[in-house]
């Protein structure tokens, strides 16, 4: 090597060592995470953002559904005694309920100290004289009635029974039976836990030793037995699980696919040194990925990750044809970048103008994803043209591939006698496209969800075992202040009973149930007549019952008293149940308060939407919504897929653009897309025949197949490939390699990485045989 | 606390019924275990009632009639036509009573006492003498033909609010609950079978 070439070496070698550095000082001070953020939109609507605030941080996010199974029913039962009684001093929960009365004095309490600025039913009208006959006129039936064993040590003191109607409020849920003083599900088979955390949803480390915690206190019980079951179900364990399952198989699977890659490369090689050698621009690329996203993003997602293993299938080819190649020497490694590099170039820039695409989405995800394989490929790329021919030994060479490329070359010159046969295949895959087209995409979200079947199997009958809703729909009154949420809560509250009575919903949750606002308490406390009135009034009430007066002095007094109590406010409800709700409905955020009623549809039936939502326009509230949480999520994701349909289709019309702009011959340019197209079309149609919906992953897949195939077309392009050889193998290669990284997802059973597994593996395949069969004539 | 004696009427009825009962031989083994058994052998049932409730806070006794429905083994229906109509369902856990347009609903979970105090009905419409023993000391009077059950609370909490409850009966047929309240408030319901199965 003459001194000039080297010094360029050591300092191409430098610079590639400090860069590798700086990529690893950067990924060493990134944040990497695996919550749902990778979902959500940048820029989203109302309606978003309060389902990313239910999902990250709401009431459904936090629940933990626990069922006990196997054993006898007393050890169920104690079982849940015991891990309640622990996890209840673990402050990681906010609450735990699995049917103990462990708030029900403190409730009844509450709820009787303030009777008079809780229950709905006090007007002024219930306590003009009229109002009172009517209600004590009730309370002594009630009194008759088989309830009068619990009512009738209240009527001195409420006779106009607001208690019952707070009961009544309360009561309305269906909850679990009780066996042997624990939940259990109908059944009697399993006994039932529901566990509040404090952490969000989306905090799945937090969410993580969550279930750690319940997991050991089920282990550690004194009535732990070999025979008994710990079941654990809800959104953050769904988030754990299947992060655990994506971590697992990811790893799982990379470590299979690089053992896989590097056989192949050895049985080709024949040499340990150009293995190593060849996935330094593999490792120099996934670094400046991380980086890359880690500088664009602020934070690097675990799904980016996971698609960056299966990206080292397509960075390893670039040392693939350096080594395949080139001929023997250092100087016909020069003349490999002299010849060879143009090309692959020109293959980088195409995969760059279709990655490109990505960049633009408002689905973070994609956009990450994008961004990962621009940064990754360009410096994979780099590190092989400018670094790689100087790391090699002088004597450096590989196995003669000689002798695969010439058998490759007489099928090459064969390969044109299957146009026809190729343009039937791909007229066929077009028909089957235009057959599917209505159903070829899946465009609701849970097409994305790495849970499976068994799981959400498990979680619908626990769920229905509790009677815990899956909190789909909601209305949510936002404002300035926590009183202005409430009042709109109170106005939508009045509606929403009219919808009850109607039969339109079977109930609904409040906040303004537990804590009315100040005005509503205001208006309840003056609606209460003096006690020379009440007193009066009272006298006169009482005729023609059988009741005597004096025996509701201690209602007169409590009266007086709840006239000039203070009123109530959120810290009063601390150590209740009901804190519990309001603290889950009642929510603040940065800029304002969110209230948030959820609703019950009636048994068997869904919730007409236009309909809640037409009768809520007529309280004319402007911060009101109501958002139907599934409806919307689908509508998310159904925007981020049509969006990234949109994208791609637009960084296929960038890549046509700079094939033209590079060879100003729209018949070339045609013959170097023909091929990838064909590939599209003809995976896509496949897919279809074999009944998989395409998610966005698919899309993804294809994106790849184009960057990939890419390298092949262009390669075929080439005036000098059909006759050569080692061209011809080091595309074999390379596309073995492809197949093999990505091959291996399409076994994984979590969906987003199945996806691009079956759509690049034999994606890539098909872009090889679809540019050998229509490669340019006149080699042949 | 009033004990009301049988009236004329229900008297007759009953040594009519022990005079053409053929069971009457067997009184000599019979003991609360057979009691529960007849009692299990009727799957549902079809009652009318007179009650009257004598409470210390009201000026006089309250007295209802209506119906009574029962299905095997926890389904019990009250349902009050005089002298305002009003029903009362117990399914399983819950409690429903409907007042006109009012309804209440109560997890009887939520309150043992009341729980125990309806247990104590549904139990002996069932033969259950297991849920009975649950919250109850029974003991048994009279023969099959013309027995008398009574209940007494063991736990401090149901003793604090009921005393005892006394369930006569003709062989398998209820005929009248009697419950003392721990107050002095009591109550009679007479019972008149319409349908059994």
């Amino acid at each position: 090597m003459s001194p000039a070439p080297a010094r360029r070496g050591r300092t191409a070698i430098a610079l590639w060592l400090a860069f590798i550095l700086a990529c690893g000082i950067i990924i060493s001070r990134s944040e990497f995470t695996t919550d749902l953020s990778a979902f959500f939109p940048r820029s989203p609507t109302a309606e978003q953002q309060l389902l990313l605030e239910q999902v990250k941080d709401g009431l459904a996010s936090r629940l933990i559904l626990v069922g006990i199974e196997g054993a006898d029913a007393p050890t169920r039962a104690s079982l849940s005694r015991q891990i309640a009684q622990r996890l209840r001093a673990d402050p990681a929960f906010v609450s735990v309920n699995n049917g103990e009365p462990v708030n029900a004095e403190r409730d009844r309490a509450f709820l009787f100290n303030n009777r008079y600025l809780l229950s709905p039913a006090v007007t002024p009208a219930r306590f003009s004289v009229d109002g009172l006959h009517a209600a004590l006129s009730d309370s002594i039936d009630l009194l008759a009635s088989p309830a009068g064993l619990l009512v009738k040590s209240l009527l001195p003191r409420d006779p106009s029974g607001e208690m019952v109607q707070l009961l009544d409020q309360l009561n309305s849920g269906s909850r679990p039976r009780l066996v042997d003083g624990a939940w259990a599900s109908q059944d009697e088979a399993r006994a039932l836990l529901l566990l509040q955390t404090r952490a969000s949803g989306a905090d799945t480390d937090a969410q993580q030793r969550a279930m750690a915690a319940i997991r050991q206190a089920f282990d550690a019980a004194p009535s732990a037995s070999p025979a008994a079951t710990l079941l654990m179900t809800g959104p953050g364990v769904f988030s754990v699980t299947s992060r655990d399952a994506i971590k697992s198989q990811v790893t799982r699977l990379s470590l299979i696919s690089v053992a896989f890659i590097a056989t192949l490369l050895l049985l080709v090689y024949r040499s340990f040194t150009p293995l190593a050698l060849g996935f330094l621009p593999v490792i120099s690329g996934a670094l400046a990925g991380i980086a890359a996203v880690s500088l664009g993003f602020g934070t690097v997602h675990g799904i980016t990750l996971g698609f960056g293993t299966a990206l080292i299938g397509e960075a390893v080819d670039y040392s693939i044809y350096l080594f395949v190649q080139s001929e023997q020497g250092g100087a016909d490694q020069r003349d490999w970048i002299k010849r060879f590099w143009p090309t692959i170039r020109l293959g980088v820039l195409t995969s760059i103008f279709g990655f490109a695409a990505l960049l633009l989405s408002g689905f973070p995800g994609l956009a990450q994803l994008g961004l990962y394989s621009i940064a990754g490929l360009i410096t994979a790329a780099t590190v092989t043209r400018f670094v790689l021919p100087h790391l090699l030994p002088t004597q450096f060479h590989v196995h003669d591939a000689s002798a695969i490329g010439r058998i490759l070359s007489r099928l090459v010159q064969r390969a044109a006698a299957l146009r026809w046969l190729a343009a039937l295949l791909l007229l066929a895959a077009c028909a089957v496209l235009v057959e599917h087209r209505a159903g070829l995409w899946d465009d609701r979200i849970a097409s994305l969800s790495p849970v499976s079947q068994a799981d959400l199997a498990l979680d619908a009958s626990l769920r229905a075992d509790l009677g815990a809703s899956d909190v789909r729909y909601l209305v949510v009154a936002s404002g300035a202040s926590r009183e202005s949420v409430l009042q709109s809560s109170e106005q939508v509250a009045a509606l929403l009973q009219t919808q009850v009575d109607q039969g339109e919903l079977a109930g609904f949750e409040s906040p303004s149930r537990y804590l009315p606002s100040t005005a509503t308490q205001r208006a309840r406390q003056a609606s209460l007549p003096t006690a020379a009135a009440l007193e009066a009034r009272l006298a006169q009430a009482v005729q023609g019952l059988p009741v005597q007066v004096h025996l509701f002095a201690p209602f007169l007094a409590d009266v007086a008293a709840a006239r000039s109590q203070p009123l109530l406010q959120a810290a009063d409800l601390e150590q209740t149940s009901m804190a519990m709700a309001v603290d889950a409905l009642l929510i603040q955020q940065p800029s304002h308060w969110s209230a948030i009623l959820p609703l019950t549809a009636p048994a068997g039936a869904g919730i007409n939407a236009s309909r809640i939502r037409t009768a809520l326009s007529t309280t004319g509230l402007p911060d009101v919504l109501f958002v139907d949480m599934k409806a919307e999520s689908d509508r998310l994701y159904s925007g981020y897929l049509h969006e990234a349909i949109r994208l791609s289709l637009g960084g296929l019309l960038a890549i046509i653009g700079l094939l033209l702009w590079i060879f100003r011959s729209p018949l070339h340019v045609l013959r170097l897309i023909a091929p990838l197209a064909a590939a599209v079309i003809t995976v896509t149609a496949g897919l279809a025949v074999f009944g998989q919906q395409l998610i966005i992953l698919h899309l993804v897949g294809l994106l790849l197949v184009v960057a990939v195939g890419s390298n092949y077309a262009l390669f075929f392009d080439r005036a000098d490939c059909l006759g050569s050889p080692r061209t011809l193998a080091s595309m074999l290669f390379a596309n073995l390699t492809t197949v093999a990284g990505f091959g291996l997802l399409a076994f994984s059973n979590v969906s987003i990485l199945q996806a691009m597994g079956v759509t690049v593996a034999p994606g890539v395949i098909l872009a090889l045989i679809y540019s050998a069969i229509f490669a340019r004539k006149s080699h042949a | 606390m009033t004990t009301r004696p049988l009236s004329l009427h229900t008297l007759i009825r009953i040594l009519v019924a022990l005079a053409l009962s053929p069971a009457i031989g067997h009184a000599a083994d019979w003991d609360i275990d057979q009691l529960m058994r007849d009692l299990a052998q009727t799957r549902s049932g079809h009652a009318r009632f007179v009650e009257r409730k004598s409470i210390a806070m009201l000026d006089k006794p309250v007295e209802s009639s209506g119906e009574l429905l029962y299905t095997a083994p926890d389904h019990l229906e009250k349902r009050t036509f005089k002298p305002k109509a009003e029903s009362m369902t117990v399914d399983a856990g819950t409690l429903i009573i409907e007042r006109g347009r009012q309804k209440h609903l109560l997890q009887l979970q939520d309150y043992p006492e009341l729980a125990a105090f309806i247990d104590s009905i549904r139990g002996t419409l069932a033969g259950d003498r297991k849920a009975l023993e649950r919250n109850y000391r029974l003991s048994l009077e009279g023969t099959a033909e013309r027995w008398t059950l009574q209940l007494l609370p063991t736990d401090e909490k149901m003793q604090a609010a009921v005393k005892r409850i006394r369930i006569a009966g003709v062989r398998a047929a209820v005929r009248s609950i009697e419950i003392t309240q721990a107050d002095g408030d009591s109550s009679l319901m007479r019972i008149e079978k319409l349908t059994a199965q």
